[in-house]
């Protein structure tokens, strides 16, 4: 007996130890994915000092300050000074956020609240259909269509309410404001889509019980749907304008690639992303240059990380909130 | 509240709420405006342009005689996507195993997840520009301009598309899989190969067309990358044309038979990246996940 | 269920006597079944299974402890049940001993848990091994949704770089007592069938990789009174072969299929002891006061 639990026990033990080869595969795939993962965030940082070394020149030339705050840019006497470009960029994302936010959330409103059944499906397809044109396309077509149709409705807005600031004045054919449009038009679906989900995610007895007190259906969505989706919207919003600022073809198809900066919104400009693109052939040969459109990629790229850090925080927020609201009803349910 | 009634709200709260209705209505319709119009614009200047010779024609680069067609441009866009895919899928599917499989909450998952958000964001012009200075004006390999730089530069904007919606799918795939088969004495590798990549691959199918979908579009990489050319190639090694690239080129010349290419071009495209789009929904649809 | 018995199964149980034979000798059977439970004689043992043996076993999930200090014994062949109520501790006890309690992120365990008078937590003892030799079944069914009902069972073979033979599965699919509503459509998704039969697929699946130990954490839960049923009738066949621990919330349940019955409360033992004391005459009032349904 003693014997047999001495042999059964050097079974069990050779059993249970296996052989070091076969642990190995899941060793080798532990390991080769972590490098994989840990090669991600080398490239990024290896991406990002890369763009420093390379616009120091203009830097070093310039100064950091000079480049960022003076309004002169004009290659052909080797000044860069960025500030129209980022004025640019600035004015036809906040145009892009006026235009396309409250459509973007009047569209995911009507599709979660208001549309009958059958037709949410196929709406929200067609919202969706418009993040699947390419912005060369809409540039061509901004180019053809918008500059040339919106031209006479934008002189007489101009004139008509030439009051209101940055509004009067000459119109030109490329402007701020149908740069601004198009943008408006290509961040429709990621905000769309984003409010879309967080509005989903309100819990039908919050709903219900605005619906109890009487409230009609709008004064259902202003108690319980906007108030407790107004983050997720911020977070979309926010990536909206990440998106924005970062547009670069269709821009350059309609904004003038002017380095000035306009009197109205219905002047030409020019953005970070249009000129990189637009200016980079001629700067292949002069060093300057060149470190001035990639500091011009360098300010791109942290705007774009701070406007999507601030996205983030919003988006987890709604995420909390969510979660919060959700515990007592499943506490219910269970 | 003595004007409440079983038959009637308050008349001017009743009239708000049509109003507003009316109003979220409205701007619903305006939301899809510009893609009727689009498509419109498309069909009507597209299709005058397309013919057989519009696909079996490589573009001229003359400005007064036949304009050509844009052979060039569909095999450039095909092969270029073609070999980011291949650079981006192994990557980023590899990356999102690692986050659900192995990193879960830990600190460096963490990091990993952020910088995957960072990726997400950076625009695609400056992609653009970090190869161009890391790959094409040190003249690496041999070449300045080649088509793989191009598809390096879209890779790189495809991987964080691939990767997030890998995890989101590979989370997706219920816990209760994976412990039945480690239950079994299944190892690790063979767990994810075996369960957890099975359940999964529809759901990563959807997401990897919709990357491919995303870079079949792209300008603005690869004019710094692969640059703009006339003539066919398969040689990646090589200056590349493509279809984003013909069309912005065109858009530029602003001569009427060069813009009607450029309208043709438009309408091939959008005609690729929609039936990819398509046919990533309906694998999305037939999937058991979600 | 027993309409189908021929002479050659009672064959069968002599080879069946000894363990190693039973496993490497299958090929040399006219026809390898596993009998039913009816055929058995009660109490007879046809394969050696190894006890388990917990020795101040403690188990944490983040901050919370929620196993304490326990020692305890599940005999060889033989069916022991863990009561108690919720959160009690009785499911991370059983996964504390296939180590399916580490798989939970931030989940970590201490003692020493022997087969045969081996740790499976000892350092150079590998996991995966240790889930080969004890299979589990889990509380809801959880067939691999890609694969059909041959697949499923074949999976526990093929995830371990085994050759899946027909007989292999014939013999578990038999051994859970599913062979018969399900052999004309093994081809088909595992997921089709009802919830009753998913869970024995699951047993069957864990049978097919031929552990010593099977772990049972409410494996009858979900489902309704005759599939419950059926589970218990199965395990009492298959403690002839090897040993068994079931958790249940359900006391009849215990009473029913359990050998001996251990009461857990707040992570830690009560009581262990023959089924028919606990349930009669535990020297515990705690035990008897749950067991009489007092609290739980």
């Amino acid at each position: 007996m003693g014997a047999g639990t001495i042999q059964a026990a050097g079974d069990r033990r050779r059993e249970l130890e296996g052989s070091p080869a076969a642990r190995l595969p899941d060793r080798l795939l532990r390991w080769g994915l972590t490098a994989l993962s840990v090669g991600v965030i080398v490239l990024i940082a290896f991406f990002f000092i890369r763009l420093i070394v390379e616009s120091e020149p203009v830097f070093s030339e310039e100064g950091i300050f000079n480049y960022l705050f003076s309004a002169d840019w004009v290659p052909s006497r080797q000044l860069y000074g960025a500030v129209p470009l980022i004025v640019g960029t600035l004015i036809t994302s906040a145009i892009a956020l006026l235009i396309g936010v409250p459509v973007a959330v009047a569209t995911a409103l009507y599709v979660t609240e208001l549309a009958p059944k059958r037709i949410r499906q196929p709406l929200t397809v067609l919202v969706e259909l418009l993040a699947a044109v390419p912005s060369v396309v809409y540039g061509l077509w901004g180019f053809f269509f918008l500059i040339p149709k919106l031209l006479p409705a934008e002189r007489w807005f101009a004139d008509t309410f030439s009051f209101i600031p940055f509004i009067g004045g000459s119109v030109t054919g490329p402007n701020y404001f149908i740069a601004g449009l198009i943008l408006a038009i290509m961040i429709l679906p990621i905000v769309s889509a984003i409010s879309r989900e967080v509005m989903s995610t309100v819990p039908r007895e919050h709903k219900e019980a605005a619906l109890a007190l009487g409230a009609t259906r709008w004064e259902m969505i202003r108690m319980a749907v906007i108030p407790y989706s107004r983050a997720g919207i911020a977070g979309g919003a926010m990536l909206g304008l990440g998106r924005a600022i970062g547009e670069t073809i269709a821009v350059t198809l309609v904004i003038g690639n002017a380095p000035s900066i306009g009197d109205s919104i219905f002047q030409q400009g020019y953005t970070l992303a249009a000129v990189i693109a637009n200016e980079f052939g001629e700067a292949a040969s002069d060093p300057l240059h060149r470190a001035a459109l990639i500091a011009a990629g360098l300010v791109l790229f942290v705007l774009t990380l701070l406007v999507n850090g601030l996205a983030r925080t919003f988006v987890v927020r709604a995420e909390r909130g969510t979660r919060a609201a959700k515990k007592p009803a499943a506490g219910m349910a269970g | 509240m003595s004007s409440f009634s079983i038959e009637s709200v308050n008349p001017r709260r009743r009239r708000t709420d049509k109003v507003a209705r009316g109003v979220v209505l409205a701007l619903t319709l305006i939301a899809i405006v510009p893609l009727v119009l689009v498509v419109y614009y498309l069909l009507k200047q597209g299709l005058g342009a397309i013919s057989w010779s519009f696909f079996t024609t490589d573009p001229t680069g003359s400005f007064l005689g036949d304009p050509g067609g844009v052979k060039s441009a569909i095999i450039g866009t095909v092969m270029m996507v073609g070999l980011a895919t291949i650079f981006a899928v192994p990557i980023g599917v590899g990356v999102a195993i690692w986050l659900v499989e192995f990193g879960r909450e830990s600190k460096l998952a963490h990091a990993v997840r952020y910088f995957i958000d960072v990726m997400t964001g950076v625009p695609s012009i400056v992609f653009g520009l970090f190869v161009y200075i890391t790959l094409v004006t040190s003249g690496f390999g041999g070449t300045s301009f080649a088509g793989w730089k191009g598809s390096v530069a879209l890779a790189l904007l495809m991987l964080p598309v691939v990767t997030r919606s890998a995890e989101v799918v590979l989370l997706l795939v219920p816990n209760t899989l994976r412990e039945a088969s480690y239950a079994l004495g299944a190892p690790r590798w063979r767990t994810v190969l075996r369960v957890v990549l099975p359940a999964a691959l529809p759901g990563m199918i959807t997401g990897i067309l919709l990357a491919v979908a995303r870079a079949a579009g792209e300008t603005a990489p690869l004019l710094f990358t692969a640059a703009v050319v006339n003539d066919s190639t398969f040689n990646l090694d090589e200056r590349m044309n493509s279809l984003p690239a013909l069309i912005f080129q065109n858009v530029g010349q602003a001569q009427d038979r060069l813009v009607q290419i450029a309208w043709g071009a438009a309408l091939t495209l959008v005609a690729m990246i929609l039936i990819l789009t398509l046919l990533a929904r309906l694998i999305q649809r037939r999937s058991r996940l979600s | 269920m027993s309409d189908d018995v021929t002479p050659r199964t009672r064959e069968d149980q002599v080879y069946r006597d000894d363990p190693r034979l039973e496993v490497s000798g299958s090929p040399q059977h006219v026809a390898p079944e596993t009998p039913r439970v009816e055929q058995r004689e009660p109490g007879r043992i046809v394969r050696k299974a190894p006890p388990v043996v917990l020795e101040r076993l403690n188990a944490w999930y983040g901050g919370m402890h929620s196993v304490r200090d326990l020692t305890l014994t599940f005999e060889a062949n033989k069916a022991t049940a863990l009561i108690g109520p919720s959160g009690s501790g009785k499911s991370t006890v059983v996964r504390c001993i296939n180590r399916m309690h580490e798989e939970i992120p931030g989940a970590r365990a201490e003692g020493r848990v022997t087969l045969d008078e081996v740790d499976v937590y000892d350092a150079k003892v590998d996991v995966v091994a240790v889930r080969r030799s004890i299979g589990m079944v889990f509380q809801k069914p959880n067939p691999f949704p890609t694969m059909s009902i041959y697949d499923n069972v074949g999976a526990g073979l093929k995830l371990t770089a085994r050759k899946v033979e027909h007989e292999q599965v014939e013999r578990a699919l038999r051994g859970a007592g599913l062979w018969e509503e399900v052999k004309d459509r093994l081809d088909q998704p595992g997921i089709g069938l009802s919830g009753g039969q998913q869970q024995r697929l699951c047993i069957a699946r864990a049978l097919a990789v031929e552990p010593d130990v099977l772990l049972m954490d409410e494996p009858a839960s979900a489902l309704d009174p005759i599939s419950t049923l059926k589970i218990e009738e199965l395990v009492e066949e298959l403690k002839h072969s090897i040993t068994i621990v079931i958790v249940t919330h359900n006391m009849q349940q215990a009473a029913r299929v359990a050998d001996s019955t251990a009461f857990m409360l707040n992570g830690e033992l009560v009581e262990h002891g023959p089924t028919t004391k606990i349930f009669t005459n535990p020297d515990d009032t705690r035990t008897e006061e749950y067991v009489t349904g007092k609290f739980g």
